[in-house]
């Protein structure tokens, strides 16, 4: 299970309905306590792409962002990105470019009402939804 | 000699290049790992040829990328 609070989970879609047409991109620094994975500071990222269908972090602003999070003594344990116009599950790009079997991947939908779902991957890309509690 | 990988020491008996390193961190697919050495960005083709040596930090991500097309 993640876990975000209700300011972090408002900003998120703050942010991501700002960058619309285009996807919003970010990490999520935050901490591990057995099966709970709870989010400190979300890193809203700039999309390299500026696209509405697709998304590229900035590499730079990564390292930047992983940097502030070990500062802190929290860990990278996800990302999120938006989907302006489809449903908040992975496709079938989101798939292709998922390397890091450790994380979270949060997928914000804003075609209709905002949704917000999280997924994990296993080495061969099977999906499971994990359970996201907003509190 | 002991080098920084991702804010973790890391115990080696021998210099290594980048390639190696991410090989001997067990690395997934290196080839979407993008890698900073003392803050500067190494380019993927000088992984071979960039050494890393005692006191040196590395820092490794994988790109992340996706997005709502399929």
């Amino acid at each position: 299970m993640i876990i975000l609070n209700h300011e972090q989970f408002d900003s998120l879609v703050e942010h991501a309905k700002n960058i619309l047409p285009n996807e919003d991109c970010g990490l999520l620094g935050g901490r591990l306590d057995g099966d709970k994975r709870i989010v400190e500071k979300i890193y809203f990222l700039t999309n390299a792409d500026a696209s509405p269908e697709h998304f590229s972090m900035n590499p730079a602003e990564q390292f930047t962002a992983v940097k502030d999070m070990r500062s802190h003594g929290w860990q990278l344990i996800g990302n999120f990105h938006s989907h302006p116009s489809s449903p908040a599950r992975p496709s079938e790009e989101d798939k292709r470019l998922v390397f890091d079997t450790t994380l979270s991947y949060l997928i914000l939908s804003l075609a209709r009402e905002p949704a917000l779902k999280s997924f994990r991957f296993d080495r061969e890309k099977n999906i499971s939804e994990e359970k996201i509690c907003v509190q | 000699m002991v080098i920084k990988v991702n804010g973790e020491n890391l115990n080696l008996e021998k210099s290594l290049n980048i390639a190696e390193l991410l090989m001997a961190v067990k690395a997934a697919q290196p080839e979407y790992v993008t890698v900073q050495l003392n803050g500067e960005f190494v380019e993927r083709d000088d992984f071979p040829k960039i050494f890393a040596n005692d006191g040196d930090e590395v820092e490794f991500l994988y790109f992340m990328g996706g997005g709502q097309r399929d």
